[in-house]
């Protein structure tokens, strides 16, 4: 299925050239998007809380932090995580403001440039690994502070790795034509006029990208919108991702859980998700309500 | 003739993996870890309801529950873990190989939770935010060793 695709996507390039030159440019900033950035003074402060609940560390920092590490080794984005998937082996790059090997040599509209669009300085399209489909709906506010945060954070020089993928998935061009189908300008679920609800959805959807390992993907690797958080295997390895909410739990018992990460039968988050609570532990706690609240919401209309 | 042996056929298929399934009781090794997990659990509940404000403080449940923590961490007997136990070897056990490839590190992880367990003992009784640190403590020890030693569901 992947190879007839791949073949597919070949001859497309070969027949259509020109076609698929236009169809798989990276797109730029909107003059929109662009005015905000300049017009928001960054707050490090609360670009803290947006580093938190966006999970950057959970990627980006070292391989060989230990569970538990204190929140000053968490925030060393030296990168050299590795993520194999059906497509090659990603390995998270270097994003500490290291000039040389990391990001520190980038303005502001690079970085959202990257977080919004999955483009590089460069001009190329990033891998989907970094969970871009999610940051294109944070708002360029968020990211005016989580760049002034970035800011504080301390350089590192590692050198990033290479991703170990092959043809025709190192061709980064068609990576365009991925992102027609997969990178969304709206939400996957329907909008709430609740307050709380609609921060659950911005936390849940545009910034802490529960969806990237809770929701299905089809045979390109983009997410099943339709089976939204509806739990999938998972791609680490053996066993599967749980569907959001958990049954039988109660909005305080998701909470709870990702403050403490104790279930409400006091079990603990293993795997990926331990790494996750140390994330959600440092955000506030009004927003894990939110979070809460947005996720059990789903369960009246799950899969829209 | 030809429709007896598939009806034969049939009805081994059906029975054979039940059989199959009969022949297999969790191994007496499994059972044990997952007595003392839920003993952890029971007693986790106390000081978790109380951290999380489902029920109300009581200085005195709160250190009978610390104190049967501790003792369970104490009872961490090396043989519930022989060789041979881990997922996809046994029934039921969730046990990563990683046990047995790094066994002094998952000694330490056992040793480290025993420790929080005894400070939590003399602490939890205090107040609800030393009750809480404490809990915060033994937490991070059971997601430690769970992160890196239990395959995830």
């Amino acid at each position: 299925m992947i190879g007839r695709l791949a073949g597919g996507v070949a001859v497309l390039a070969v027949l259509a050239g020109g076609a698929f030159w236009m169809l798989t440019r990276p797109a730029s900033l909107s003059d929109e998007t662009l005015a905000a950035l300049s017009a928001h003074e960054g707050d490090a402060q609360a670009g803290e809380a947006v580093f938190w609940a966006a999970g950057c560390a959970s990627c980006h920092s070292a391989p060989d932090l230990a569970p538990g590490a204190a929140p000053e080794h968490r925030m060393v984005l030296a990168g050299g995580r590795s993520f194999p998937s059906d497509f090659g082996t990603f390995y998270a790059p270097n994003i500490s403001p290291d000039v040389e090997h990391g990001i520190g040599g980038w303005t502001l509209p690079q970085f959202a440039h990257a977080l919004l669009q999955g483009v590089s300085p460069e001009g190329a399209h990033y891998y989907p690994a970094f969970p871009y489909t999610t940051y294109t709906h944070a708002t360029p506010e968020d990211i005016a502070d989580l760049w002034a945060f970035w800011q504080t954070l301390p350089a590192d020089a590692t050198p990033s790795r290479a991703h170990d993928v092959g043809f025709p998935f190192s061709f980064r061009r068609g990576l365009g034509l991925w992102k027609l189908l997969n990178l969304h300008d709206d939400y996957a679920t329907p909008a709430f006029d609740d307050a709380e609800l609609a921060r659950g959805q911005y936390l849940v959807e545009a910034l802490g990208h529960c969806a990237e390992c809770h929701t299905p993907r089809d045979a390109i690797g983009g997410l099943e919108r339709d089976q939204w958080l509806a739990g999938a295997p998972n791609p680490a390895g053996q066993g599967r991702i749980p569907a959001l909410p958990p049954e039988g739990w109660t909005a305080f018992d998701i909470a709870a859980y990702l403050e403490s990460g104790f279930t409400p039968e006091f079990d603990t988050a293993g795997g990926e998700m331990a790494d996750v609570i140390e994330n959600m532990s440092r955000i506030a706690a009004p927003d894990r309500a939110a979070i809460a609240a947005y996720l059990v919401a789903l369960r009246s209309s799950p899969n829209p | 003739m030809f429709r007896y042996l598939s009806a034969a056929a049939l009805a081994a298929a059906m029975v054979l993996p039940t059989l199959a399934q009969a022949e297999e009781p969790t191994d007496p090794n499994v059972n044990a870890r997952h007595a003392l997990m839920q003993l952890y659990a029971y007693n986790l509940g106390v000081l978790g309801g109380m951290a999380q404000a489902r029920m109300d403080y009581d200085p005195e449940l709160a250190t009978e529950a610390a104190t049967a923590i501790y003792h369970v961490s104490m009872a961490h007997a090396d043989r519930m873990w022989p060789e041979g136990t881990e997922v996809g070897a046994t029934a039921d056990s969730r046990a990563l190989p990683a046990i047995w490839e790094n066994r002094a590190e998952f000694d330490a992880a056992a040793q480290a939770l025993t420790a929080s367990a005894e400070s939590a003992m003399g602490s939890v009784g205090t107040d609800l935010a030393s009750l809480q640190a404490a809990l915060g403590g033994i937490g991070q020890n059971c997601s430690a060793c769970h992160r890196t030693f239990r395959q995830p569901e």
